[in-house]
C-alpha cells in the first residue's frame, strides 16, 4: 500500500458521486487515471485492505431490522460455533471479544419479526443464550478511518 | 421500496462493479435504463434507505490493531445527554444505548473506538471517562481479538413471506 492507495481509501470512505463515469470523475480529483483507479481498488479489495467497495444500506429504514447480539462461547467449541453463526446469511459482522461475552454479531434481517426467528434458531443450533441487544437509541454511525 | 429497489439492493449489495459505468452495468443487469438506475439510488440515498455509497477498509489491515467496544453503565436519566457527547467525539465510530442484561451485562452505552496503538486506545478511553464523570458508574472494554466474519447486508431478491 502506498500514498495513492492511501488517498483513494480515505477518498472513497467519504463517498462516490452518482453519474455516468464515476471512477472517471473520482479519478481526476486524485490526478491518476480511471484505468489506474480501477486496477488499485481491484487489488485494495483482493487483498482485504477493504472489505467492501459499494452502497451501504440502512436496514431499518428498508423495513427491515438490526441487533447486536453475544454469546458465551466455551473455548474448545469456539470455532465450530463461529462457523455455526456465520453460516447464518443474516449474520452481517461477527468479532470474537476478549470478554466472558466472547463472541459478538451483528444480525439484519428483512422484517422486524425475523430478528426473534433467527435468535431462536441460533440458541436451539448452539445450545448456547444469545444476549440481544438491540438498539434503543443511536448517537453516531460514521466510520472514517485515516489509512 | 418497491421491486425494482429491491432488486437494485440484491445486486449491489455485494459491491460496485469495477468497470468505468459501474450503474449502467447494474442497470443492464436489472433491466431498467441508467438514468432510471440513478435517479433512484440519489431517491435511496436522500431516504436514507442508503447511508451512503463508499469503501469500507477492513480497520486491522489499516493498522487499527486495537478496536476496543467500550461499555459503560450510565444513570438511566443521563444516557440521551451523555451519549450523544460520546457519540460526537471524533475518534468514536458508533456510539448506542442498548439494554442492560442484568446481573451478567450492566452497560447501557456502547461506543467503538479505534487505536493504531494500546496507548492510542486508553487516551480516547480515559476521555470517554472524563467526560462521563461521575454519572458512570462502571466500564469495561471489550477488544475484538478476530473478525470472524464482515460483510455487508444481504437481502434476497424477493418479497419477504
Amino acid at each position: 500500500m502506498d500514498d495513492i492507495d492511501r488517498t483513494i481509501i480515505n477518498r472513497l470512505q467519504e463517498g462516490f458521486p452518482i453519474c455516468p463515469a464515476p471512477y472517471q470523475r473520482v479519478a481526476e480529483t486524485l490526478n491518476i487515471s480511471e484505468q489506474e483507479l480501477l486496477e488499485r481498488l481491484q487489488i485494495l479489495l483482493d487483498s482485504g485492505i477493504l472489505s467492501r467497495f459499494g452502497p451501504m444500506f440502512h436496514a431499518e429504514h428498508m423495513g427491515g431490522a438490526l441487533t447486536l447480539a453475544a454469546l458465551k462461547v466455551p473455548e474448545d467449541n469456539y470455532d465450530t460455533i463461529a462457523e455455526t453463526i456465520n453460516a447464518f446469511p443474516e449474520v452481517a459482522h461477527n468479532y470474537a471479544r476478549k470478554h466472558l461475552l466472547n463472541m459478538w454479531f451483528v444480525l439484519a434481517t428483512e422484517t422486524p419479526v425475523q430478528i426473534q426467528q433467527v435468535i431462536t434458531q441460533i440458541e436451539t443450533q448452539t445450545k448456547l443464550t444469545v444476549y440481544n441487544m438491540p438498539k434503543i437509541q443511536e448517537y453516531f454511525v460514521g466510520l472514517k478511518l485515516e489509512a | 421500496m418497491d421491486q425494482i429497489d429491491r432488486a437494485i439492493i440484491s445486486a449491489s449489495q455485494a459491491g460496485l462493479p469495477l468497470t468505468p459505468e459501474p450503474y449502467q452495468s447494474l442497470a443492464e443487469q436489472i433491466g431498467i435504463s441508467t438514468d432510471e438506475l440513478m435517479q433512484r439510488l440519489i431517491h435511496m440515498q436522500e431516504q436514507g434507505i442508503i447511508r451512503r455509497i463508499g469503501a469500507i477498509p477492513n480497520h486491522y489491515k489499516l493498522g487499527y490493531k486495537h478496536n476496543g467496544m467500550t461499555v459503560w453503565d450510565i444513570e438511566d436519566a443521563y444516557i440521551d445527554e451523555l451519549g450523544k457527547k460520546i457519540g460526537a467525539l471524533d475518534f468514536v465510530s458508533h456510539c448506542y444505548h442498548r439494554p442492560r442484561h442484568l446481573p451478567d451485562w450492566p452497560y447501557n452505552l456502547f461506543a467503538m473506538v479505534h487505536g493504531k496503538s494500546a496507548a492510542a486506545a486508553e487516551l480516547q478511553i480515559q476521555q470517554i471517562a472524563d467526560l462521563l464523570g461521575d454519572h458512570c458508574r462502571a466500564h469495561e472494554v471489550l477488544y475484538s481479538t478476530r473478525i470472524l466474519k464482515k460483510t455487508g447486508l444481504r437481502i434476497k431478491n424477493n418479497v419477504p413471506s
